[in-house]
């Protein structure tokens, strides 16, 4: 009987062994599915880093006890980012809401029809115009509510411009720095002949704050990009920063979120820099200890923004009224000041910005400079809403690793790196 | 395999038919089950290995975006732009120099660790798991240690070496720094780890072996060379096998060297892997392109792994033609 039994063992064995890996694969097709009866819906929010929402659900829903908020967060934006694309490709498994970052727009404009048009005749006017433009497709679809910007101001250190004896106040310092990017140069050349210290952190950054302010920098408006050798505009930017940069010594040559440019802060590394609203915590963090940041309430030709995120509601929901009406609810001016005082992410709504909240708002760590209203003035000041187009961060990039590789690693000369980032142009394949 | 039948004694004809039904199904046994046993791990290998790779070569025929999925077929015209890239050269020669500067020092390290850990020394156990202890370390903790060690500036190695007055290495900047800072941090991870297998394999050579030669007069470095070396050949042979497949796939170093991932402004330090990753998900987007890449760095892995076990062979085999063999006749 022994012999037997053996083999019937065996092929059960096998072929349930077989049967399991069939089961593994297929079960997880089935995923549970939020919809219930009675008015009763789920919500998943999908943000990234801080938005400042946590104590914002619990009072929705305790306003609206038929809703149930999952809250799913990433730690960084890139996965978020790789997250929303790698599910938008197939098809299934986005949030109700997920939150994008607007270097993502242009991007996912391409695809607005994955989207829930989001315009709403009553919350016209509730965003700064160019916040609002940012996320409305060519034919009017409003992909996204708008929650933070990074309207950008200047920082600078005032106990090095004592020492190279520059005045220290704010409103003269403003002065000083001037209204255009000339000035702000010139104002660092008679920085640096009284003092060894760079005057800014890095090339790289001021090209960012220049191009932001040009309204089709890479592309025409109808998406047609602009062949890089053709593209005087930006090869002008591109010298006139570098000779600032490294041909008069302005930049202390580091490249952003290094572990040199994070450490510079503690010695001393650069005396003046670009600062979007956001970034008056990165350099409180980094700059632990170390006093005489203040902010001067100007930008070199006019405004510039710098970042800010929007939500949006992608059409794979299932509650896409039910998210819409938390979408909203999240960006109405109440709410982004309380997301402001929990998280410091700078309000883009109009009535927000002119709140008193806002208004009486200082910092302590720069000398307490009253920030609220310096960065609504500055948000004020952004006249142009650049193009980005499908292709804009493709060729911004391009365009950053040339100022890079003859600012930071230094492998190249202006000449020879341009010639590099037009062979790089041309590697994408555009034309 | 299977037992052999016991010995019934005279079996009435029913029994018979009984007896031959279940002698096939003991034949059955014999031939099917194996298979069967075997058949999960080819189902899984179907299903995430081979087919994943035959899927990747009809992408790479194809104009295929991120988000936009498959597009029209293209042929081979994502593998031709792939080439005419001066990119790929540049990610090919990055792959290649970190490899060499990777496995290399890590394997000859590694021996020679082996080796010492091999020996009679107090706290063994000690000795053994310490070495394994960087493998323990996630790969991009390790990244962001070194990241502080290799800073160009404020970085530990630079300030050394300019305290004993050599000028400060631009780890960022200069290609060929650049890959043994990154080198640096595969060899942190994995030396450890081939000293664990090759000390496995060498507490398997017999000891009568070392007998036989410590009695013939050999030194001890002529014992490892003649002896401990032959032996280990098919050890070799897997840990460099398994290296180069390893070292041509690095990712998590140099896409964490620095802040941007991209393998630096010039792409001094971009490996294949980066690359086909730029492709696929960076601004082109272009899933055909990054899969062209994919099969054209598996082919390169084939090759490589060939020539490896080609030129292991020959050196191995030269290596105990000429000492170890004799000492095995004598000894047994």
């Amino acid at each position: 009987m022994r012999t037997s039994t053996r083999p019937r063992l065996a092929v059960a064995a096998g072929t349930a062994a077989v049967a399991l890996v069939a089961a593994g694969c297929s079960s997880s097709s089935t995923a549970a599915s939020d919809e219930s009866g009675d008015g009763e819906v789920t919500l998943t929010v999908a943000t990234f880093n801080e938005f400042g929402y946590e104590e914002l659900f619990d009072q929705y829903m305790e306003e609206n006890p038929n809703v149930t908020i999952v809250h799913r967060k990433a730690a960084t934006s890139n996965e978020a980012r790789d997250n929303l694309t790698t599910r938008l490709a197939a098809g299934s498994g986005l949030a109700d809401i997920e939150a994008v970052e607007v270097d993502w727009l242009p991007e996912l404009m391409q695809y607005s029809d994955q989207f829930v048009d989001l315009s709403d005749p009553e919350l016209e006017g509730r965003w700064l115009d160019w916040k609002a433009a940012q996320a409305t497709t060519p034919d009017g679809q409003l992909i996204g509510y708008g929650t933070d910007i990074g309207p950008e101001a200047i920082c600078y250190r005032s106990d090095l411009f004592e020492a190279a004896g520059l005045p220290t106040d704010r409103a003269e310092v403003a002065d000083l720095l001037g209204t255009s990017w000339e000035d702000y140069f010139a104002a660092g050349e008679q920085f640096s002949a009284q003092s060894e210290v760079p005057w800014f952190d890095s090339a790289q950054a001021i090209y960012q704050g220049m191009i932001n302010q040009v309204e089709n920098a890479y592309e025409e408006s109808d998406g047609t990009p602009i062949p890089l050798a053709d593209n005087t505009e930006v090869q002008d930017l591109y010298e006139q920063v570098l000779a600032a940069g490294v041909d008069d010594g302005l930049s202390a040559r580091l490249a952003q979120w290094s572990e040199d440019w994070t450490n510079a802060f503690q010695n001393d590394g650069f005396a003046t820099m670009l600062c979007p609203a956001w970034m008056l915590g990165v350099i409180e963090g980094n700059a632990a200890g170390v006093e005489g940041w203040d902010v001067a309430n100007t930008f070199p030709n006019g405004g510039g923004n710098w970042g800010g995120s929007f939500l949006t509601v992608p059409t794979q929901s299932e509650n896409p009224e039910a998210a819409q009406a938390l979408a909203a609810w999240l960006t109405a001016p109440e709410q982004q000041l309380v997301a402001f005082q929990s998280k410091g992410t700078f309000p883009s709504q109009v009535e927000a910005l002119d709140s008193e909240e806002l208004a009486g708002l200082s910092n302590a760590f720069f000398n307490d400079a009253p920030t609220g209203e310096i960065f609504a003035d500055r948000a004020a000041a952004v006249e142009v809403a650049p193009f980005k187009g499908p292709n804009y961060f493709a060729i911004h990039q391009i365009v950053s690793d040339a100022i890079t590789r003859v600012e930071v690693s230094q492998t190249d000369d202006a000449a020879s790196s341009w010639t590099k980032a037009e062979q790089a142009y041309d590697e994408l394949g555009l034309s | 395999m299977s037992a052999p039948a016991p010995p019934a004694p005279r079996p009435t004809p029913v029994r018979v038919d009984e007896r031959a039904f279940s002698h096939r199904l003991a034949r059955l046994d014999m031939r099917v089950s194996p298979y069967l046993f075997v058949a999960p791990f080819f189902l899984l290998f179907i299903l995430v290995g081979l087919f994943p790779m035959a899927y990747t070569a009809v992408v790479s025929l194809h104009e295929w975006h991120l988000i936009g999925g498959q597009g029209e077929f293209v042929g081979l015209q994502n593998f031709a732009d792939v080439l005419g890239q001066p990119r790929f050269l540049t990610a090919v020669r990055n792959t290649f120099s970190i490899f060499l500067l990777s496995s290399v020092p890590q394997i000859v390290a590694a021996i020679a660790i082996a080796a010492v850990l091999d020996q009679n020394i107090r706290a063994k156990t000690f000795w053994r798991m310490g070495v394994l202890l960087p493998y323990v370390v996630a790969p991009v903790a390790v990244s962001l240690i070194f990241s502080k060690i290799f800073a160009d500036q404020s970085g530990l190695v630079n300030a050394l070496l300019e305290a004993v007055g050599v000028s400060p290495v631009r780890w960022h900047a200069d290609p060929l720094a650049s890959h043994v800072a990154i080198a640096t941090m595969v060899n942190f991870r994995w030396t450890g780890y081939n000293t664990l297998i090759f000390l496995a394999a060498m507490q398997a050579v017999p000891r009568d072996l070392y007998e036989a030669a410590i009695v013939d007069g050999a030194s001890r470095l002529r014992t490892f060379f003649s002896v401990t070396v032959p032996m280990l050949r098919p050890t070799i042979i897997f840990v460099i096998i398994v290296s180069t497949i390893g070292g041509l796939q690095i990712f998590d170093e140099p896409r964490l060297f620095d802040q941007n991932g991209q393998g630096g402004a010039d792409r001094q330090w971009m490996t294949l892997t980066m690359y086909l990753y730029e492709l696929g998900w960076g601004p082109q987007k272009s899933f055909g392109r990054a899969s062209a890449v994919a099969w054209l760095l598996f082919l390169i892995i084939v090759v490589v792994g060939l020539v490896n076990f080609v030129l292991t062979r020959r050196i191995a085999t030269s290596g105990s033609a000429a000492g170890g063999r004799p000492h095995r006749r004598r000894a047994r």
